[in-house]
């Protein structure tokens, strides 16, 4: 593989990783936001 | 004349219908599957579009192909942070509390993106420049985009106060706005080492359709992609708070004193 394309690789890579990885965090956080919310306002109907 | 504040309040009040949680993360529930579903499309074309399927450029060759991820960073960075200085706007004039919350989710992204954008720049540059990184207008008018995405997301956070810190990030994203002309017009004013727009009319470019429309493809799909991930993150905070206002109620039932009538 040249050299150029080495840079273009880690150009996708990081690019790929990047929103790969700022995908993640962001479905983790609303799957935990949802799920604590869920709890709460089951908790809190009955009263 | 009469009616003239009414007319006035008419934006301000159909954009208030979407501060209610409730509505937006119902609406946003429906759009995002959608928006989502779009980009995986979109990239699924763009993607292998642009790293196998189009042609090497006469003089960059086989480096070109970072230009398909470069430019829609530089554009997601530029547009995204003159999206942010219109939700601060919108925030200080209209104290809109979704604007707020959409501002602090989206600067952490924007932050990303330019990073990405300064990162794929210096990776094409030092095979085509023989330079990581060179101090012209536009590579450095880019660097302080970056610090006031970075600045925007850690003023707003800095508070006590949430609505403080939102009050100071939209001052800062304001500010921050005039430096959008430097950028795009740095290649103008100053003689820099970076090339002027290639894409200043889509009917008339100085690029080839074989590496235009992919470049487009790429731009589209990174562009749905970029939203998708702030409405979801949007989402997110609009139920976090949610979270936070429950969790408060019920500290404050519990430390309530017993009630009189009730001794009797």
């Amino acid at each position: 593989m040249s050299l150029h394309w080495w840079h273009v690789a880690i150009s996708y890579a990081l690019v790929l990783g990047g929103f790969a990885a700022l995908t993640a965090t962001a479905v983790l956080r609303h799957a935990q936001a949802k799920r604590v919310l869920a709890r709460l306002e089951t908790r809190k109907r009955p009263a | 004349m009469s009616n003239a504040p009414s007319l006035a309040a008419r934006p301000a009040a159909s954009l208030h219908r979407f501060a209610n949680p409730g509505r937006f993360l119902r609406l946003s529930g429906r759009v995002l599957p959608w928006l989502a579903g779009a980009a995986v499309l979109v990239l699924a074309v763009g993607l292998p579009w642009a790293l196998l399927f189009s042609p090497p450029d006469w003089q960059q060759g086989e480096t070109v192909r970072i230009m398909y991820l470069h430019v829609p960073m530089a554009w997601l960075a530029m547009g995204g942070y003159a999206g942010l200085a219109v939700g601060s706007a919108m925030a200080l004039v209209w104290r809109h509390p979704l604007a707020d919350l959409a501002a602090r989710e989206l600067s952490p992204v924007g932050a990303a993106v330019t990073a990405l954008c300064l990162a794929t720049g210096s990776l094409w540059g030092k095979p085509m420049w023989g330079a990581w990184w060179v101090w012209d207008a536009r590579l450095t008018s880019v660097l302080v985009l970056f610090f006031l995405w970075l600045g925007h997301a850690a003023l707003v956070r800095a508070f006590d106060d949430p609505e403080r810190g939102a009050r100071m990030g939209a001052i800062l994203a304001l500010v921050g706005a005039l430096n959008l002309p430097v950028v795009k017009f740095s290649v103008d004013w100053w003689n820099t080492l970076h090339q002027p727009a290639s894409l200043t009319r889509v009917n008339a470019p100085a690029l080839h359709v074989d590496i235009l429309y992919p470049l487009l493809t790429c731009t589209l799909g990174l562009t749905l992609a970029f939203a998708a991930v702030v409405l979801l993150r949007v989402r997110a905070a609009v139920m976090e708070r949610r979270i936070r206002a429950l969790q408060m109620a019920a500290a404050r039932r519990a430390e309530a004193p017993p009630m009189v009538g009730a001794e009797s």
